[in-house]
C-alpha cells in the first residue's frame, strides 16, 4: 500500500522533471493548498475571515513582487526603491484627494503620474549608471530609497495621514462569516491591474516588443524595436503596479505613513524570490501564498506573534535562496543551438 | 543603375581593435552580392556597420540617404533586415511571435505578409505556436529568413546562413534566397564561408582581407580568378 503510493509520487516527480521544470508538482501543491483553505473556511468562520484578508494582502504583496520581477527581467536590476516609490505615489494620491479629487479620480491620476515617474527615473538615474555595471544601478536604487523617503518626510511630514476608504464601510455576511468590503475590494482591484498588465505583455505589439527587448536587446534592435524606450516603459509599468499596491495597502493599515511599504517590500521580495525572480506568475501566486500563510500562522501558531511576520517572510526569502535559488516557478530555458 | 547601398571608405572598431580599414562597396538594387574572405577579415563587421550595431565612420548611403550614426532600430525602420550570425532567433518566444517581431516596424495588419511567407515556408504555418528554441538549427535559419522577409525590407543582410547546417539545407536556403530575389526583387548582401554556393547565388562579390577589399568583381570574374579559386573554391 505504502509502496504504491511512493512509486506514484516518484512517477509524478519524474514526469515533472521530464517537462523541464517543476510546474506540475507546484500546481499540485497549490491545488492542495487551495483545497485546504476552502475546507478550513467551511469549518471555521475565523479561518475564513483570515483567508480572505490574507488573500487581499497577498495580492498587494504579489503586485509589488510583480513590479520587482518586471524591472528585473527588463534591466536585471533589483529595484530596492520599488516599495518607497509605491509609498511616494500613495502620498501623491493623498494630496490629490486633499485638493478635491474623488478617491477614484485620484487613483487613476496617480497611476498616470506613477508611470511617468517610473519611466523618468529609469532614464535619468538608472540608465546612465547601468552602462557601467548592474551593481552600480542597484546601488542607485538604494540611494533612491533614501531619497524618496526623505522627500516624502520633507513634503508631508512623518505623522499619520488619513485617506477616505475606497470601498466604504459595508460588511458582507456569508453564513456566520463577516467580511469587510475592503478585502474583496482590494483583491479585485489588484488582481484586475495585474491581469491588465499581463494582457498588455501577452497580446499587444508593445508588450511583445517589451518582452523581446528584455530577452534579447541586440536582436530586438535589429528588427526595429526601440530597446531603451521599452526598458523605460517597463519601469513605468512596474511603478504603476507599485502604486496600485501602495494605494491598496493604505486602507488595510487604516492610515498613511512614510514606512507604509517597508514591511510589504520584504514580503514582496520573499514572493519574487519564491516565484523564481524571473516568473511573473510565480511572483503573484507566491505573493498570495505568503499573504495567506502569514495571516494564518500568526493566528494559529502561538509562538509567532504579528511582530514576527516580517522575520518569517525574511526566513522564507533566505530559505529559498539556500535550498532552491531558482524558486518554485523558475524554469530552465529550452534552447537548441 | 544606382546603388541601393554604398559604402565609401568605411572604418569600424571594437574598442581599440581596428577591424575595418576603409571598405568601399556597392550593392545594386535587385541584386545579390556576396562578401567572401577568411575569418577575421571583417565580413560580419561590414554587415554590422551597415545595420549600425558597431561604431563606424566613413560614408554609408542607403537608398540615397546617408546613414551617419543611426542606431540599429532606425536603420531597421529604413528597410534593412539584418539576420545576424547565430540567426538572432528569439528562442523563448513562439514562431508566430518571432514573425510578428520581424514585422515590428510595419503598421496595420501583417496578414498579407504572413500569407506570402507561408507560401515559401509552408511548415511555419502549422508550427506557429511552437517555441522557436525547440526548432532544429535548419528550421531556425529558415525562420530567421522568414522573419526578415515579413519585414518587407529593401535590403537583406545575411550573415553566414550556412553555418552549422547540413548541405542539403544550405542548398535549400540559397534556393529560397534566390527565389525571393527573382520573384520579389529583394536585394541581398550575403556573407558566406561557402564561396562556391555564394558565388552561385550572387551576381557579384567582394573578397575582404584584413579589413580591406582585396578583390571585387562579378561572380564569373571571381570564379575565374586564380587566387579566389585556390583560397576559397579549392580547385
Amino acid at each position: 500500500m505504502a509502496s504504491t503510493a511512493t512509486s506514484r509520487l516518484g512517477g509524478l516527480r519524474s514526469r515533472g522533471a521530464a517537462l523541464g521544470g517543476v510546474v506540475p508538482p507546484v500546481s499540485l501543491l497549490l491545488l492542495a493548498g487551495a483545497a485546504g483553505l476552502f475546507v478550513g473556511s467551511l469549518r471555521s468562520s475565523v479561518f475564513a475571515q483570515l483567508t480572505v484578508q490574507g488573500l487581499a494582502l497577498g495580492a498587494v504583496y504579489g503586485s509589488l513582487a510583480l513590479a520587482l520581477v518586471l524591472v528585473y527581467r527588463a534591466t536585471h536590476v533589483i529595484n530596492f526603491a520599488q516599495g518607497e516609490l509605491a509609498m511616494a505615489t500613495t502620498y501623491v494620491a493623498y494630496q490629490l484627494i486633499k485638493w478635491g479629487l474623488s478617491y477614484w479620480e485620484a487613483f487613476f491620476a496617480t497611476l498616470t503620474i506613477a508611470f511617468v515617474l517610473g519611466t523618468v527615473l529609469e532614464l535619468a538615474l538608472v540608465r546612465p549608471v547601468q552602462h557601467r555595471s548592474v551593481i552600480a544601478a542597484v546601488i542607485v536604487t538604494v540611494g533612491l530609497f533614501i531619497l524618496l523617503d526623505g522627500v516624502v518626510n520633507w513634503i508631508w511630514g512623518g505623522d499619520f495621514k488619513f485617506m477616505p476608504s475606497p470601498f466604504g464601510t459595508r460588511v458582507y455576511h456569508v453564513g456566520n462569516v463577516s467580511i469587510s468590503r475592503l478585502y474583496p475590494g482590494m483583491f479585485v482591484v489588484v488582481i484586475v491591474s495585474v491581469l491588465l498588465v499581463w494582457a498588455l505583455f501577452r497580446f499587444t505589439k508593445l508588450g511583445l516588443g517589451m518582452r523581446a527587448a528584455a530577452l534579447r536587446p541586440a536582436e530586438s534592435a535589429l528588427v526595429g524595436v526601440r530597446v531603451d524606450w521599452m526598458l523605460a516603459v517597463g519601469w513605468g509599468l512596474a511603478a504603476v503596479l507599485g502604486a496600485v499596491a501602495g494605494l491598496m495597502a493604505e486602507p488595510s493599515q487604516f492610515f498613511l505613513e512614510p514606512t507604509l511599504m517597508q514591511p510589504i517590500l520584504v514580503y514582496a521580495f520573499a514572493a519574487a524570490v519564491l516565484g523564481g525572480l524571473e516568473s511573473p506568475t510565480g511572483a503573484v501566486v507566491s505573493g498570495l501564498a505568503i499573504g495567506v500563510s502569514l495571516n494564518l500562522v500568526v493566528q494559529y501558531v502561538p509562538a509567532i506573534t504579528s511582530e514576527l511576520q516580517t522575520p518569517v517572510a525574511f526566513a522564507v526569502l533566505v530559505g529559498v535562496l539556500l535550498v532552491k535559488p531558482s524558486g518554485l516557478f523558475g524554469h530552465r530555458e529550452v534552447r537548441r543551438v | 543603375m544606382t546603388a541601393l547601398l554604398e559604402l565609401e571608405d568605411v572604418e569600424a572598431r571594437y574598442g581599440p581593435v581596428h577591424v575595418l580599414h576603409g571598405i568601399s562597396l556597392a550593392v545594386e538594387e535587385g541584386s545579390v552580392v556576396a562578401v567572401l574572405g577568411p575569418n577575421g577579415a571583417g565580413k560580419t563587421t561590414t554587415l554590422r556597420a551597415v545595420s549600425g550595431t558597431v561604431r563606424r565612420s566613413g560614408r554609408i548611403t542607403f537608398a540615397g540617404r546617408p546613414l551617419g550614426r543611426l542606431g540599429p532600430h532606425r536603420v531597421a525602420r529604413l528597410g534593412v533586415a539584418h539576420v545576424p550570425e547565430g540567426r538572432g532567433t528569439f528562442s523563448e518566444l513562439t514562431v508566430w511571435e518571432n514573425l510578428r517581431l520581424g514585422a515590428y516596424t510595419r503598421r496595420g495588419s501583417i496578414q498579407p505578409e504572413l500569407e506570402r511567407v507561408f507560401t515559401y515556408f509552408p511548415w511555419l504555418s502549422e508550427r506557429r505556436k511552437q517555441q522557436a528554441g525547440t526548432l532544429s538549427g535548419g528550421e531556425q535559419q529558415m525562420l530567421a529568413l522568414a522573419r526578415a522577409f515579413v519585414h518587407r525590407p529593401r535590403l537583406l543582410l545575411l550573415d553566414e546562413p550556412s553555418l552549422g547546417l547540413a548541405p542539403v539545407l544550405v542548398a535549400e536556403l540559397f534556393r529560397i534566397v534566390r527565389e525571393l530575389n527573382e520573384d520579389e526583387g529583394l536585394t541581398v548582401l550575403v556573407v558566406e564561408q561557402n564561396a562556391h554556393l555564394a558565388l552561385q547565388a550572387a551576381e557579384a562579390g567582394y573578397v575582404l582581407e584584413a579589413g580591406r577589399v582585396a578583390l571585387a568583381g562579378t561572380s564569373d570574374e571571381l570564379r575565374a580568378d586564380d587566387s579566389v579559386r585556390r583560397s576559397y573554391l579549392g580547385y
